[in-house]
């Protein structure tokens, strides 16, 4: 971000608006990662970028008080929607992944990649060391 | 990930947020069905994080306020005007240039989520995905613009354009006075971010 619009936004704003002059693309690495499953997806033809506004719009219509803090939380329950109306996986996938990753976090001993252990019941038994 | 170094346990690490696992167990399922390349989801990020963002957009106005010609074509057919300048890709396949002039100000939105021209501008700012810009850009304009320090005389026409998952928006501010002895790249650092949203007059 260039000189020009560095806090260009004046302080009465901030009552209302939130306000990012020149801070990162993304806050943090999570928000990347889901961005970039989208942006993919779609180029790979798994959904229009109709339908992913279309899923977007809903999530946010649901959280009228946000404060744009939220907006990549919706983003990924968006994406998991259409991810599991396009049977790319699902809810009980999803979710037993997401316990094995924490549990892959709580084994990993500190300095190592983390990776998934072939502890879990996922129903994709070809797992993968974590990129 | 950042990890507290300070705090931990001999034998595992904290996991990340909820929502960071979730993400990863996304991902993870997704690379391994084959649907997605982790090739391709880094090139992305780095894309974004590096490569596009509103001073494309910048050299686009730029060179309209100095290239009749190229106004001209911005005009006729804004997608293939910015295409010239080589800013191409998802969210700028069809592109509208917006012009102010002394009686008219234009103001992007997008009501419903967050669409935005990626090519030229980059990802949206905060503000912009926000319920309160989101609902009121629309309904008093005039009133979200003074919030921005923008206060326009009554005269002023504001025109408000809500962008769609098909077509995006390009605002092209006014020239500012006295830039006769300015080249394009001087001008092009004149061009907010801001200014091509509507938000800020230069």
């Amino acid at each position: 971000m260039s000189a020009p619009d560095a806090g260009a936004l004046p302080g009465n704003l901030l009552q209302s608006l939130p306000r990012d002059a020149d801070g990162p693309v993304f806050a943090e690495p999570w928000q990347a990662q889901a961005f970039a499953l989208t942006v993919q997806l779609h180029a790979e033809g798994a959904f229009t970028w109709a339908e992913w506004a279309d899923a977007l719009s809903r999530e946010l219509a649901s959280d009228p008080e946000d404060d744009g803090g939220r907006y990549y939380h919706h983003w990924v329950a968006a994406l998991e929607q259409l991810a599991a109306a396009r049977r790319l996986t699902g809810p009980a996938e999803l979710a037993d992944r997401t316990a094995a990753w924490a549990e892959a976090y709580a084994h990993t001993p500190h300095g190592r990649p983390v990776e998934l252990l072939e502890l879990s019941p996922a129903p994709h038994p070809r797992l993968r060391p974590a990129t | 990930m950042a990890h507290d170094h300070h705090d931990h346990h001999d034998h595992g690490q904290d996991p990340p947020s909820d929502i960071a696992l979730r993400v990863k167990a996304l991902e993870s399922l997704l690379v391994e069905k084959g649907l997605v390349d982790p090739a391709a989801l880094d090139a992305i990020v780095e894309r974004f994080e590096h490569k596009v963002g509103p001073r494309n957009g910048a050299r686009v106005v730029a060179k309209a306020w100095s290239d009749p010609a190229y106004r001209e074509r911005l005009r006729q057919d804004a997608t293939a005007a910015i295409a010239e300048l080589g800013y191409t890709g998802g969210q700028g396949e069809h592109m509208v240039a917006v012009e102010n002039t002394p009686g008219m100000h234009n103001l992007v939105v997008c009501t419903l989520c967050s669409c935005y021209p990626w090519p030229v501008l980059g990802l949206p700012p905060v503000w912009y995905k926000s319920p309160p810009y989101r609902s009121r850009a629309v309904i008093d304009p005039r009133g979200v613009l003074a919030e921005f320090g923008v206060t326009l005389p009554a005269e002023i026409e504001i025109r408000v354009w809500d962008s769609t998952a098909e077509v995006r928006y390009l605002v092209i501010p006014e020239r500012p006075a006295n830039t006769d002895a300015l080249d394009e790249a001087a001008l092009a650092a004149l061009v907010t971010r801001n200014g091509m949203i509507g938000t800020a007059r230069l």
